[in-house]
């Protein structure tokens, strides 16, 4: 955010959009190259399943996938406040029962 | 030849390192797993020492291969924990980290149950200091929890224990397996500190609570003895398989979407055990040297991992993903380290978790348990993602934060940096690990096929991870709270007792009400009869108050306990 407001900061090797693209590049090559060498390379092969061209890659693939979606449809189920916690309801026995309100938030609103 | 107990050479420091202050304080700490390294690493396998007490033998230092191990683990594992303590650590920290990093040496050399016993509730009471010394209302509450779970686990090890007594006649911890009842229990206990599903959330509870330097220690210690644990005493067990299975998939869902680092690297160990916990359930030569290699493993590259979050809590005062990016800038070191770190976590060909993770998974193949491979594969792409790439993403790269901090101090660089160097050179040289493995080593982690299908799945894995990223369908890092197994026992039973506390108020409240008129209609018969001009008045007066007195009692006592 602030970082576009420091005129006499250097600047760094990723702050260049060309350079995040040269990343990315080389990522793309590298996943093509790795997809097909398993034209050239003959896989040893414990299971029928990784017989399948590619078979590697696409499961690394599609299982992320399918792993960052759900976590994204669990996250609605289980999200809360940050200080979902440590409101004074929290039941730790013994914990803040006593008037000692914990935290600073309790006690910052009571003006 | 040397049979000194490692575990009493770390006590010996800890008082030492008690009456110290300053710098003395921080080399003496230092110098204590050096010193004991010395003696411990002469340690020869068949070393034994027995102990007569009553009728039972227990023995308190066994050494074998595998305890040996550990031996060396857990000395190279305290050494960087208290070198990256030296500008951070305190007292109580540097006491309690070698106190706990003995009760993890007497738990590894335990002969017996007792002695394992003893260790077990040693390791809760030690360590939870770690986590108090952070200061805050949230970490001393969330001590108090894990020590609570800590406790508990080590009551039903030694409840299982007795139990294995009396079905089997012996205290001696060798394989225990899970036919009896005693076993179940002791299985249970460990599994507790082994963080399994549904037992496990205590780690991702406090570990992310403690100080920079506790979790470092933590991090090391207590799930690794319980690997340990399970390799000696519940190898070949089926249920592992499952339970191992579980583990390794579940908490990568929790920590794609979890804000605070650190509790994503708790997570990350939780997923990383269960890997070990499948080797253990697999219970083959190949199996088991995998378990406790990714276990040696872990203890290296999770410390880096967790040694780089804590330099940033320390420079930054919080490790929220969503508050943080571009600190390569001014972190390069912490951020060189931690990129070595996930790599080796990821298992990327020359780096430490690749030569251990992949006898693991070929163990599960070469048994053909084909859906606990296939939870691996997941597993292994799953972790890549969460820490291999999200923790130095979010932490060093992603958006300019506009944070700009010191470096990490020295000492911290120089532990990770050693710990970084540990990962590398074992994932170049597997050879020094395997000659130290408890069981015969038979194994080429490095083949074309393993080479070429691992960097398959873990480069496409970062490809999804950049489609996601660039079609901004990957979810953003929230300052939030994701609930855990841990709401049962944080909110849910909490608010249950509140309830039933209420209830049972209520219908006291209602019993003493009732009491109350019902005394009050007695006490207007009452007048009537023994008021003065009633007929037992005048002539029983003392007497009567005395005996109202005691109805009154026993009606309250009633109606105070009935209800």
């Amino acid at each position: 955010m602030m970082s576009e407001n420091r005129p006499n900061e250097k600047q760094y090797w990723f702050d260049q959009p060309k350079n995040v693209k040269l990343i990315l590049r080389g990522l793309y090559v590298t996943c093509a190259g790795l997809f097909l060498a398993d034209f050239f390379y003959h896989r040893h092969v414990d299971e029928p399943m990784e017989k399948i061209f590619g078979f590697y890659g696409i499961y690394g693939f599609v299982s992320c996938v399918i792993l960052v979606l759900a976590a994204k449809e669990m996250r609605k189920l289980l999200i809360r406040k940050d200080d979902y916690y440590d409101s004074a309801e929290d039941g730790m026995p013994g914990g803040n029962a006593g008037g000692n309100p914990g935290g600073s938030k309790s006690g910052g609103d009571a003006p | 030849m040397s049979n000194l107990h490692p575990a009493l050479v770390f006590f010996a420091g800890a008082l030492l390192v008690a009456m110290l202050r300053g710098r003395a304080q921080a080399l003496v700490a230092l110098l204590v797993p050096i010193v004991s390294a010395w003696s411990a690493f002469q340690l020869t396998a068949g070393t034994e020492i027995t102990l007569s007490i009553f009728d039972y033998e227990l023995m308190p230092f066994r050494v074998d291969r595998l305890s040996l191990l550990f031996n060396y683990l857990f000395h190279i594992a305290a050494f960087l924990a208290l070198l990256f303590a030296w500008e951070a650590g305190d007292r109580l920290q540097r006491v309690s980290g070698l106190l706990y990093a003995g009760s993890a040496l007497l738990a590894v050399f335990a002969g017996d149950l007792i002695t394992l016993f003893v260790a077990w509730e040693l390791l809760a009471v030690t360590s939870v200091f770690l986590i108090w010394a952070r200061g805050t209302e949230r970490a001393n509450r969330s001590g108090m929890r894990y020590l609570i779970v800590q406790i508990l686990s080590g009551v039903i090890l030694l409840a299982g224990a007795i139990l294995h007594l009396r079905e089997t006649g012996s205290l001696a911890f060798n394989e225990i397996g899970i036919a009896t009842l005693g076993g179940k229990l002791i299985l249970l206990a460990l599994g507790i500190k082994a963080a399994f599903p549904f037992l496990h959330s205590w780690l991702v509870d406090a570990y992310p609570e403690a100080t920079p330097v506790g979790t470092v220690f933590l991090s090391s210690f207590t799930t690794k003895v319980a690997v340990y644990a399970l390799a000696r005493g519940f190898a070949g067990e089926p249920i592992l398989v499952i339970v191992g299975g579980a583990m390794a998939a579940f908490p990568i869902f929790f920590a794609v979407i979890e804000n605070d680092l650190r509790r994503v690297l708790g997570y990350s160990m939780i997923n990383q055990i269960g890997f070990m916990v499948v080797g253990v359930g697999i219970g083959t030569d190949l199996a088991l040297n995998g378990a406790v290699a990714h276990a040696f493993n872990d203890v290296l590259f999770k410390g880096v991992l967790m040694m780089s979050m804590g330099a940033v809590l320390y420079r930054v005062g919080h490790v929220n993903g969503s508050d943080l990016g571009g600190l390569y800038k001014s972190m390069p070191f912490t951020t060189v380290f931690c990129c070595v770190g996930a790599a080796s976590i990821s298992a990327f060909p020359l780096f430490s978790g690749f030569v251990s993770k992949s006898m693991v998974v070929a163990a599960v193949l070469h048994e053909h348990h084909i859906v606990v491979w296939m939870i691996l594969l997941f597993a292994s792409a799953g972790v890549f993602h969460h820490a291999g790439i999200k923790i130095p993403f979010f932490a060093f790269f992603s958006h300019d934060s506009g944070l700009r901090v010191k470096e990490a101090p020295k000492s911290m660089l120089f532990a990770m940096g050693i710990g970084a160097v540990l990962c590398i050179g074992i994932g170049c040289f597997p050879q020094f690990l395997y000659a130290r493995l408890p069981w015969p080593v038979d194994y080429v982690p490095y083949t074309g096929t393993h080479v070429l299908t691992q960097m398959q799945i873990l480069f496409f894995s970062a490809l999804a991870f950049t489609w996601l990223k660039l079609t901004h369908l990957y979810p953003p890092e929230l300052r939030a709270v994701h609930l855990d197994i841990d709401w049962l026992y944080r909110r849910a039973l909490p608010a249950t007792a509140r309830g039933v506390a209420m209830v049972a108020e209520r219908v006291r409240l209602f019993g003493a009400g009732l009491a109350l008129s019902f005394v009050s209609g007695l006490q207007q018969a009452g007048r009537h009869h023994l008021g003065p001009d009633g007929i037992f008045g005048r002539t029983w007066a003392t007497g009567s108050i005395a005996v109202w007195v005691a109805i009154l009692l026993v009606i309250y006592l009633i109606f105070e306990y009935g209800a």
